[in-house]
């Protein structure tokens, strides 16, 4: 039984929407129909300017915060920062929290039934950029009443999709939320999503991503692509402060089983991921990854991108994050002061790496708070 | 402006309405605040602890968490009207350096400190032969923040070494009180100092 407290949203239900109008993409397709779950916390007010949109990573979904049932083990993935009282406070703000397209969460995606065909699109389900995604929730906001989002916010690729919204719809939205996010991905963040994809793409249940047709999943390429991914999540202190070079049994055996508590975890993130999560989509989300750049339009010159941005910025990253580090926040900083754009920037100490974004943390929480008790929406 | 402490109501007069400032060491943001809603000014403020960064967060002035030491560089050359520096100078591990960095950074530097060659901290050592502590510098040689301390002779002239224009100067005491002595003797008689730097003019 869950103990929920007076801070959380409480039991909270998805719901569906369904758009009829097609969307082009930017790789060149278009999308005919599609659904978009999401999940709504708190009270749209009457002059519908208290609406916040949260933008999820890549394995999380559009249950950001509360629970579904009684029986729920854990929050949404952001719980910490969205509820009564909380950053995100639902008291005072409307949050809108969409699954993009493209996830298995209940939005259209690889696993969905492709109307053309009546079988699952698969390999053929159009890549998503963040573009995309944002031109899908402008659409969504459409349809809510939404004219402009109080503030867009996400952590990692998250944080990508609020950075989008600001280049992409100005006027669309007063705050952007930009949290241990990156301006684009390096090489190396690349070559960790190639590894990656290498590894599902190489899986002899892959059926060159038709898997769906012969039964059958790509479990091991998944957990093998989940468990390289976690280990970037974490920081080296993180992980030696939670299992150093501690033993599964007391002593070693010599041989190429289970041995170290790392091993045993690192297996046990794997395989709940890989219960869960659709191959395709993990795929197709790493690609999205890989494509951001919004400064490539301008040469690569970020801050002449922001020359036409109105929202003012927040942006947080923590000391340990290696995946998108705080140096990669402070490009976007840089470019910002270039551009003569509010901003406020902090970092946060922290050893869970890349996850500290999702972990409880005072002065993460103290100052984002103050940020978004700033906001001014009508009552 | 009464609420600000002395030496930033005289930084508020030197500033221009409507300029664009990047407040250094900015502590709880309370010069950029009364700049803000007073003179129209834009800009940020930089600082490394927690409790000021959170306080900057709620008077809404536009904050960057980072370490001076770590230098400007993510500032563009020329990108400011002043550069705005206030009692961090003796603070820093290479003031030299950042000095040369606001000059770059802003076209207008304004600096802060207080004055190690006052007569009391003179008197201190000499009649104590201890390392001075007052109301202003309070604490002792090894735990104090100040390790860069100087006097106004100090600074004068480093800025003629470096080139550096001195375009405005102002010596008071903590009260904001300017004086007869202070005028003729400013570096025996003056607590705090002030000065505002000129941009650097390339000899070429």
């Amino acid at each position: 039984m869950i103990n929920i407290t007076t801070q959380s949203v409480g039991i909270v239900e998805p719901k569906t929407i369904h758009f009829d109008e097609a969307l082009p993409l930017v790789c060149g397709k278009v999308l005919e129909q599609y659904d978009i779950v999401y999940e709504t916390y708190g009270t749209l007010n009457a002059k519908a300017d208290n609406a916040v949109l949260v933008c999820h990573a890549l394995s999380a979904d559009h249950h950001a915060a509360g629970y579904h049932s009684e029986e729920d083990a854990k929050p949404g993935w952001w719980d910490i920062c969205i509820g009564p009282g909380k950053p995100i406070d639902t008291d005072r703000f409307f949050v809108v929290s969409p699954c993009n397209l493209g996830h298995c969460s209940g939005s259209t995606g690889p696993r969905s039934i492709n109307p053309a065909t009546s079988i699952a699109y698969g390999k053929d389900f159009p890549m998503m950029t963040v573009v995309d995604w944002v031109n899908y929730q402008q659409r969504l906001a459409d349809k809510l009443g939404i004219a402009q989002w109080a503030a867009v916010a996400g952590g990692s690729l998250g944080g990508m999709q609020a950075l989008q919204w600001a280049i992409q719809f100005p006027d669309r939205l007063r705050h952007s939320i930009v949290i241990a996010s990156a301006p684009k991905l390096s090489a190396q963040n690349i070559a960790f999503n190639a590894v990656a994809r290498q590894a599902i793409m190489n899986d002899p249940d892959f059926h060159d991503g038709r898997y769906y047709d012969f039964n059958t999943v790509p479990s091991n390429g998944l957990k093998v692509a989940r468990m390289l991914g976690h280990i970037t999540y974490l920081s080296d202190d993180a992980m030696g402060d939670k299992f150093g070079r501690e033993l599964k049994n007391a002593q070693l055996n010599y041989d190429y089983g289970v041995e170290f508590q790392v091993e045993s975890y690192l297996r046990h993130q794997g395989e709940s991921f890989a219960s869960r999560f659709d191959a395709n989509t993990y795929l197709l989300m790493t690609k999205a990854l890989d494509y951001f750049d919004p400064a490539e339009k301008e040469g690569g010159d970020l801050s002449a991108v922001f020359k036409k941005v109105q929202a003012k910025f927040f942006l947080a990253s923590f000391t340990t994050d290696w995946r998108f580090s705080p140096e990669r926040s402070k490009e976007i900083v840089s470019a910002l002061t270039d551009a003569n754009r509010d901003v406020s920037y902090l970092e946060f100490e922290s050893n869970h790496g890349h996850d500290a974004f999702l972990v409880k943390n005072d002065d993460y929480i103290d100052a984002f708070s103050a940020y978004m008790q700033n906001i001014e929406v009508s009552k | 402006m009464s609420q600000l402490r002395p030496e930033l109501q005289k930084i508020c007069e030197w500033i221009e309405p409507g300029s664009r400032v990047l407040d250094l060491g900015c502590g709880d943001g309370a010069l950029l605040d009364w700049l803000q809603r007073n003179r129209q000014v834009t800009g940020y403020g930089v600082e490394i602890n927690q409790q000021n960064v959170l306080s900057c967060l709620k008077k809404n002035v536009n904050i960057i968490q980072t370490d001076l030491d770590a230098g400007l560089t993510d500032f563009a050359d020329a990108s400011f009207d002043y550069v705005i520096m206030t009692q961090a100078l003796q603070a820093l591990h290479r003031p030299d350096k950042t000095l040369e960095e606001m000059l770059r950074v802003g076209r207008k530097s304004i600096v802060t400190f207080p004055n190690f060659g006052l007569w009391k901290c003179r008197l201190y050592l000499s009649i104590n032969g201890r390392m001075p502590v007052s109301k202003a510098l309070p604490a002792q040689w090894y735990d104090t923040k100040n390790i860069h301390l100087c006097t106004v002779n100090d600074f004068e002239n480093f800025c003629a070494q470096r080139s550096m224009t001195i375009s405005k100067r102002g010596i008071v005491d903590y009260n904001h009180r300017p004086s007869a002595l202070m005028k003729l003797w400013p570096n025996l008689f003056g607590e705090v100092a002030l000065y505002q730097l000129d941009e650097k003019k390339n000899a070429t």
